[in-house]
């Protein structure tokens, strides 16, 4: 069931984040607060070009409209992406999966521990041979699936009137709906590092290996 | 290992499928019952579509959008697009649109026409809302109007309508549809004011519609014809935006 839901986990999150960026790329500013649009002051702006010819990039033309499909598989892929979630919490509960492999125990959060497993793949040594999750990646793992997975599903709930109309500190907490909208793309940006490191962990350990293991749910070594 | 499944194991799983496709079946039906399924469930984005709108219908029943103080106006409000660009339009303009007519039919029992004046005669609502594009920027105003649950009652709307549909003076095919949930919604305003004064006309004026629950393209501006019914086959919504739009 983990190898399952991460698999459709993943697909979902390379839907979501395409249609995330198409979506972005129609409004590339970002601001605190309440209020936001093109006359007010931004938080950041991205220097890419925009879908929407009101949106001043300093680019003298303007990028085809992508909105339609790209906010529909949005939501599509996030429904996918929470009834997958909820399998797996309820999977990985019933499993005992997050106690025995996820949560780390004392003696691996150790300084002297901690700093082996940060260590070796900073020399870039292959790391193949090493089973069981270390506490760096538990620690990692645990923060993504209980941390940036609800505060992303979170942010985005925060920025539907609908759901604020019922719930509104949902949106209020978080400073407004700009807010939640900036914190819904750093969310974003943190998982895609989560994503580039835990794809070059995975070729420091033998990627085609570890890739089938994670499909099949045999490891071999040496194979 | 041939068959990994064992003849009980299969026959389990059978039934465990011919129960939850009942399952759904009978979810189906009751969601149709109590207006959960969007009209356009059928299309390649419809399950998200449906599960988005029936999970905020059995939430939002009475809910109002939220509502900011005086101070939370914005200082620069953004009107996004062109206001329309025709001779018809600009005559109206350049009465103060005193001709404006806004028509209504449909499963009505008294078809009528009302101009702007008539709109301000009857019951005020005034709310400071935010207007929420899709493209992610946001504004917030003081919107004043009507609510069209009160001329829908004037009219006399019938009970087997499900939809109301307006169209804009904009283009000949402009037009969107709300949800009677969503058209009897105190908040739902015919919209002819706008922070205090008359609504400018880059915000929609004379007439916009308003529903602040949704995002603001459902918010269509230039409102000139509603029409009450109980099918959308023939205004279809079109593209790949949703139809629904609480997000």
């Amino acid at each position: 069931m983990v190898r399952i839901t991460h698999w459709v986990t993943a697909l979902c999150f390379v839907g979501l984040l395409v249609t995330g960026i198409e979506i972005v790329i129609s409004h590339p500013r970002f601001y605190w607060g309440e209020e936001g649009n093109v006359n007010t002051r931004p938080l950041i702006s991205i220097p890419i070009p925009s879908s929407r010819g009101s949106v001043p990039t300093g680019y003298g033309y303007v990028l085809p409209d992508q909105n339609g499909w790209s906010r529909s598989l949005h939501f599509q892929s996030a429904w996918v992406a929470v009834l997958t979630g909820l399998v797996y919490l309820l999977a990985g509960w019933r499993t005992g999966h997050f106690r025995r492999n996820l949560v780390p125990s004392r003696a691996e959060l150790s300084p002297r521990a901690l700093g082996r497993v940060i260590v070796k793949p900073l020399r870039l040594r292959r790391t193949r041979g090493d089973d069981a999750y270390n506490p760096l990646q538990r620690i990692t793992y645990l923060l993504v699936i209980f941390g940036a997975f609800p505060a992303m599903i979170w942010t985005g709930l925060a920025m539907s009137p609908a759901v604020t109309s019922v719930w509104p500190f949902l949106v209020t907490v978080l400073g407004g709906h700009q807010s939640a909208r900036t914190i819904h793309f750093f969310g974003t940006v943190a998982l895609v590092l989560f994503l580039v490191v835990h794809v070059l962990m995975l070729c420091l350990s033998g990627f085609w290996k570890r890739t089938r293991a994670m499909i099949t749910g045999r490891y071999k070594e040496g194979s | 290992m041939n068959s990994p499944l064992s003849r009980r194991q299969w026959i389990t799983t059978g039934l465990a499928a011919a129960a939850s496709m009942s399952g759904l079946a009978v979810a189906s039906r009751l969601a149709a019952k109590y207006g959960l399924i969007p009209p356009d469930c059928g299309c390649l984005y419809g399950p998200g579509t449906t599960l988005t709108y029936a999970s905020q219908r059995l939430i939002t029943r009475h809910s109002l959008a939220r509502e900011f103080p005086r101070s939370k106006i914005s200082k620069a409000p953004f009107a996004n697009g062109k206001p329309p660009n025709f001779d018809e339009f600009r005559r109206l303009q350049a009465g103060g649109f005193a001709d404006w007519r806004l028509s209504i039919d449909g499963l009505v029992a008294h078809p009528s026409s009302f101009s702007v004046a008539d709109l301000r005669s009857m019951p005020v609502r005034s709310q400071i809302t935010q207007a929420i594009c899709e493209e992610g920027w946001c504004y917030v105003a003081e919107w004043i109007g009507t609510p069209l649950a009160h001329v829908l009652e004037l009219v006399g709307v019938r009970p087997q309508a499900r939809f109301v549909v307006y169209f804009s003076i904009q283009a000949k095919e402009w037009w969107d549809s709300i949800d009677m949930a969503d058209a009897l919604h105190p908040q739902t305003l015919l919209t002819y004011g706008f922070n205090g004064g008359d609504l400018p006309v880059p915000f929609g004026g004379p007439l916009r519609m308003r529903v602040p629950r949704q995002l603001a393209y459902k918010s269509i501006k230039y409102i000139n014809r509603i029409a009450v019914t109980d099918s959308l086959k023939r205004f279809a919504p079109g593209g790949e935006y949703s139809w629904y739009a609480g997000i």
